[in-house]
């Protein structure tokens, strides 16, 4: 792994939501350091904050307290080196495939010819050549997902944010799209934070696996540094032994923490 | 749409054939109900149940509409009404569109005027007409000015609406693709919000005309609303009539033509269900 200071640092950073009249302590005390190129995945039970962390990366969320540094930085605003892949279906229903995808060169004024050419070419690399045409509505759900790739990648952003980007895919396409990401990562030295369910993708995407305990108040619980060597076969790398190993290791804590948070969600529920 | 959902286990062969049948019998029974009410309003006229002083009949209204389009006499009338209404529909869109959007994006001002308006609002319109007669004369200018403040907010309010249910993740992706405030209003804002603003739109027109109408009711020397008040002044039924059905259709008629503008412009929406829209 590179050598520097933290391209993203999160200082103490605690969220709460308001709830009605009382607060929802959401994360708590987060402290995470993101080095430059480096790719990081973020898992933890669900409901657990990992979004939240992620809207605080992307400067659409001000922290209760505590702050973001960007590139040694703080932040303010809009993350503008940050391209973030929602969780939520981000597509606008009204523009063509191509449009969407062009939409972010459009915005920074790239002209038409030249944004056509580049968005044409990440459609294919998601699979979506001639799909151009088409409106979202049209398309399936994963196709979707593949789109709104193509539309945050293309912009080549420094620090590239995914919430959950394959999890609506097939295993088959799923594998492709991690490829792909991997190239992107590894040509462009894109910095990544990735949030997943699956360990297995988690395991073998990343350069290090932080795990976030079970909210409320979440805050991170460990960190795994995945010393697998690069550059990884995805087909392979799965039955490699060390890999079993670091599966296991993060395995058995997210299961307590997800034990935890279901605990907790029947205590309420019974109480 | 509908037909899919009802019966989705139901050989989905068959649907289309069934929908246009469906259809053939729609207008069918659309083209009974209207010769049922004008065919009974004739022949209870022909006998009398119904006083053709006060109540006129078709054969009668359309008779005088004939005369009043060949003479074109009812033309330089009408002109001018769709004129005003045209004036009001344009001038009241600009600023209800504008006034809504503002206040759907700012808070601030939003929570100083959202009272004004509101009170505005409650004002019963028609106790304005005569002051608006007051202030901007007999001519035209008071027409307009009372169209104005109906449409106004209706399109307002509309506008407001459409803007403030922008789905939140939507605005948030293309700010962090890199959109400005003008940006977003450009490409999710008003796109978001154009089936709110298009309904508020179609049901200016009808106010728009209504204003006019009014307008020139209460004071003016020319005008579809004119003519109807001069009818209505010796006991013409029939005049009054010809004028209604005059106005009903050119309302029609413009709503056929924002109706054609708004599936345009709404192109990319998935199918609708029927409902109150000219098919
Ligand atoms: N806008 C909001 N207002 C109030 N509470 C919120 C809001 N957004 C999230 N929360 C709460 O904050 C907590 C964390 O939510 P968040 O979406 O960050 O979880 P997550 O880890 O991304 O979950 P998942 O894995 O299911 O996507 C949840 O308990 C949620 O109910
Ligand atoms: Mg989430």
């Amino acid at each position: 792994m590179m050598v520097g200071r933290p391209l993203v640092e999160l200082d103490n950073v605690t969220v709460a939501y308001r709830a009605g009249d009382r607060q929802h302590v959401a994360v708590t005390d987060v402290n995470l350091e993101v080095s430059r190129g480096a790719f990081v995945s973020v898992v933890g039970p669900t409901g657990c904050g990992k979004s939240t962390v992620l809207n605080v990366v992307a400067g659409l969320l001000a922290p209760t307290s505590g702050g973001v540094r960007i590139d040694g930085t703080s932040l303010w605003g809009r993350n503008t080196r940050a391209g973030y892949l929602f969780q939520q279906d981000t597509l606008l229903p009204w523009k063509t495939v191509l449009e969407n995808v062009c939409l972010g060169l459009e915005l920074a004024g790239v002209d038409r010819a030249e944004r056509r050419e580049q968005a044409r070419d990440w459609l294919s690399r998601v699979g979506l050549s001639g799909f151009e045409d088409a409106h979202p509505h049209q398309l399936s759900g994963g196709m979707r997902k593949r789109t709104a790739v193509a539309q945050v990648c293309v912009c080549g952003p420094e620090i590239l944010l995914m919430d959950e980007p394959f999890s609506a895919l097939d295993a088959q396409t799923r594998q492709l799209m991690e490829n792909e990401l991997l190239t992107l990562w590894t040509e462009a030295g894109t910095t990544v934070l990735f949030v997943t369910h699956d360990l297995d993708e988690a395991v073998s995407l990343s350069d290090e696996i932080v795990l976030f305990s079970a909210g409320p108040a979440s805050t991170v619980a460990r960190r795994y540094e995945v010393d697998l060597p690069r550059p990884r076969d995805l087909m392979r790398i799965r039955t490699a032994r060390r890999f079993g190993e670091l599966y296991e290791a993060v395995w058995s804590d997210l299961r307590k923490e997800v034990m935890k948070a279901h605990g907790r969600r029947d205590t309420v529920g019974h109480g | 749409m509908a037909v899919a959902t009802r019966s989705v286990t139901a050989d989905q062969a068959d649907a289309p054939r069934r929908r246009l049948g469906a259809r053939g019998t729609i207008t069918a029974a659309r083209v009974l109900v209207a010769l049922v009410v004008v065919g009974g309003w004739e022949l209870a006229a022909r006998l009398t149940v119904l006083d053709p002083f006060f109540f006129s009949q078709p054969s009668d209204v359309a008779r005088l509409l004939r005369e009043w389009l060949v003479s074109g006499e009812i033309l330089d009338d009408l002109v001018v009404t769709v004129g005003e209404a045209f004036g009001a529909l344009l001038i009241g869109t600009i600023l209800g569109l504008i006034t809504g959007f503002l206040l759907a994006r700012s808070p601030f001002l939003d929570a100083v005027f959202a009272p004004y308006v509101k009170l505005l609002n409650a004002v019963p319109r028609v106790v304005l007409a005569p002051i608006f007669l007051l202030w901007f004369g007999l001519g035209e200018a008071s027409k307009v000015a009372f169209g104005v403040s109906l449409v106004f907010f209706v399109v307002f309010f509309n506008t407001y609406q459409g803007v403030r249910e922008v789905d939140r993740v939507l605005v948030d992706s293309v700010r962090m693709l890199g959109a400005n405030e003008r940006q977003l209003a450009r490409h999710v804002l008003v796109p978001s919000a154009l089936a709110w603003i298009f309904s508020g739109l179609r049901v200016s027109i009808g106010f728009a005309i209504v204003g006019a109408v009014v307008g020139e009711y209460l004071g003016a020397s020319r005008g579809v609303g004119y003519v109807i008040a001069q009818a209505q002044g010796v006991f013409d039924t029939t005049g009054v009539f010809a004028g209604i059905v005059l106005l009903s259709v050119v309302v029609g008629l413009i709503d056929v033509v924002v109706h054609r503008l708004e599936r345009h412009l709404l192109r990319w929406k998935p199918e609708r269900t029927q409902g109150f829209q000219p098919s």
